[in-house]
């Protein structure tokens, strides 16, 4: 027996395409604008994300027979907001920098739409494993979008990625600053992030008719 | 065969061909199409949206024409004021000189041209993906762009601006008519917030200052509303006539107030613009700078504020400094992103004009707030409109409702009836 079944796969895979949680849901749009200036932020963001959902949904997963209905929306958060509180406490022990970059957006992953969605969506339905292999899809999808968003604006707006100096010192003008390249401070505000965001979807829906809808 | 028979038969054999679009913009841009209706009766106009581009660029060539001459008489006159000689502008003495002509043309045209190259590109490229006809919108923008940035903008900046505010202000919207920004604005904000140091400062209003900066030839010229906005209105040396008449620093088109009334007249008379945003835009220019001298004659702000320099700014100096007037006659009165109802017309006019003022001297970054309150403006028209039409809705509503509908008179029946509907 093979490790993933079809369904399987497609639990994983359909996520990062075609039912996109930031492109085809839009939801979770709001952490996507604000961390995303940075590459390193938004993979840091993508795994938190990551882990917090594959956990949480496991987790809803396994108590879904036994959560009251009236009141699961309750139990949902304080599952969530355990394991947020987990992913914090480590970046603040492990990567302090980087917490303070992200400040107030780890908290905040709580109020993810995706994370409560998928919760109700799927862990509510569906037996731990497929709930973690759905958690860990619908997370890679949304980081896959949150890297290339980062990675654009990272490039663009500051001439960097994760850090390293790929264009060139502008203060020195080495590289392209040299010819007089400059950076793109629009790229660093959040309207240019919703913009990269609605061009992302705009190639992902004329590349697949099958997303068009009729009007 | 003439080159107008000639294009009409070129038109026929490219017919359904992918290029078409992009053959038949060239056709229309210099006939008229020889396309005729088959069904129903119709008039027949020659005041097409073609010519409505042309009317707005033929009240834009003096102000381009002022702006290039006025390009080289700011950077002579800041070599000179570098050398420690003090310019009095005269328009037959240094102004109309060939030496400013020489020097303005060799830094607005390029601009001119990579404007309308780039943006008339993008416009190509998407009538022939999506098979329609190329829309003359972008003659007009493509003029206003060059006169609205500062005269040094590098042009690979400006290049990727346009195509961004062709691609995202129009093209995503469904192209010419259906945009919700007015495009030249959104490339001029995409170039401010994008590269901020090429947009304000002392240095980029006047060509050469930014190369020259640190140097022994150093030259600088600050913008009125510069001046005012670090509190040194006393060592401005420009007088209100050199205000009025354009000669200071500022965007390429933007400074002679003169010229772009006399447009501003122009479009008016030609019917191409609304006098009604115009006029009340000026009104609400005034009233918030009025407000502001209200508060500095008041006592409530002292010379100590940072806000000062520019609230106790004359009210009426406003509307002659800085981009309100050409934001005012040129971009306000954008028939696609403004307000279409006449009544609305007041309100988003009043409005440009109000928030104007307020960002001018409120925005501690750069003193000066006419493109982001159109913008801004743009984005409230359709409500303006919305509320407009509701309230003229009910207005009739109310007038049918009270209205006494007196039934023809037929055997006794009238007295029951009369008595009825008062």
């Amino acid at each position: 027996m093979a490790l993933l079944s079809k369904k399987d796969t497609s639990l994983i895979l359909d996520p990062l395409a075609d039912n996109n949680p930031i492109t085809i849901q839009v939801l979770g749009i709001c952490s996507a604008l604000a961390i995303t200036a940075e590459l390193k932020a938004s993979i840091v963001m993508a795994v938190s994300v990551m882990f917090v959902l594959g956990m949480g949904n496991v987790v809803i997963s396994l108590m879904r027979n036994i959560i009251p209905s009236k009141i699961r929306i309750i139990v949902q958060l304080v599952v969530v907001a355990a394991l947020v509180i987990m992913v914090d406490q480590v970046l603040k022990a492990f990567a302090y920098e980087l917490s303070k970059t992200l400040s107030v957006f780890v908290g905040l992953i709580i109020t993810n739409c995706i994370i409560m969605g998928r919760f109700e969506a799927f862990a509510l339905a569906n037996g731990p494993w497929r709930s973690f292999l759905d958690g860990i899809g619908n997370a890679a999808g949304y980081g896959l979008i949150l890297v290339v968003i980062g990675f654009f604006r990272e490039l663009l707006g500051s001439g960097t990625l994760l850090g390293f100096k790929v264009l060139g010192d502008p203060i020195e003008k080495t590289g392209l600053y040299s010819i007089g390249y400059e950076n793109n401070g629009f790229m660093l505000l959040s309207p240019m992030a919703l913009i990269v965001v609605g061009l992302i979807i705009w190639v992902q829906r004329s590349r697949n008719k099958a997303l068009i809808e009729e009007n | 065969m003439s080159l107008k028979s000639n294009l009409h038969n070129l038109k026929e054999r490219y017919k359904g061909k992918k290029m078409a679009p992009a053959f038949n913009a060239i056709h229309t841009f210099l006939y008229a199409p020889n396309e005729t209706t088959h069904s129903g009766s119709h008039v027949r106009v020659v005041d097409d949206l073609k010519r409505t581009m042309n009317t707005v660029i033929m009240a834009l060539v003096p102000v381009l024409l002022f702006g290039i001459f006025n390009a080289g008489y700011q950077h002579y006159a800041a070599v000179d004021a570098a050398n420690g000689i003090i310019r009095q502008a005269s328009i037959f003495g240094n102004f109309l000189t060939w030496e400013n002509f020489i020097m303005g043309a060799w830094t607005v045209l390029p601009l001119v041209i990579v404007s309308y190259a780039v943006g008339l590109a993008v416009e190509f490229l998407f009538a022939v993906i999506k098979g329609h006809e190329v829309e003359e919108g972008y003659l007009v923008t493509g003029m206003l762009v060059p006169l609205i940035v500062p005269i040094d903008t590098p042009l690979w900046m400006l290049a990727v601006a346009v195509v961004f505010g062709v691609v995202i202000g129009k093209e995503v919207f469904g192209g010419t008519g259906m945009n919700i920004l007015n495009p030249a604005l959104t490339i001029r904000a995409f170039l401010f917030f994008a590269y901020p140091t090429w947009m304000s400062g002392d240095k980029v209003w006047v060509h050469q200052a930014v190369d020259l900066a640190g140097g022994p030839d150093a030259i600088s010229g600050e913008t009125v509303l510069g001046y005012l906005a670090q509190g040194k209105g006393a060592e401005m040396s420009y007088s209100i006539s050199d205000m009025f008449f354009g000669f200071i620093p500022g965007s390429v088109g933007e400074t002679s107030t003169i010229l772009i009334l006399l447009g501003g007249l122009f479009l008016i008379f030609s019917k191409i613009a609304s006098w009604r945003i115009m006029v009340s835009a000026v009104a609400g220019a005034l009233v918030m700078g009025l407000i502001f001298n209200g508060v500095v004659d008041a006592g409530w702000i002292t010379e100590t504020s940072k806000f000062y320099g520019l609230m106790s700014f004359a009210f009426w100096q406003h509307l002659i400094v800085g981009g309100l007037a050409f934001g005012i006659v040129y971009m306000a009165t954008d028939p696609v992103t403004g307000a279409q109802t006449n009544r609305g017309k007041w309100f988003y006019g009043f409005f440009i004009g109000f928030i104007s003022v307020l960002i001018r001297v409120f925005n501690p970054a750069y003193p000066e707030g006419v493109f982001l309150a159109i913008l801004l403006m743009n984005v409230f028209a359709p409500t303006i409109d919305h509320y407009v039409i509701r309230g003229n809705i009910k207005r009739r509503m109310k007038r049918a409702k009270n209205a006494t509908i007196l039934p023809k008179d037929s055997e006794g029946k009238t007295q029951e009836l009369k008595a009825e509907t008062v």
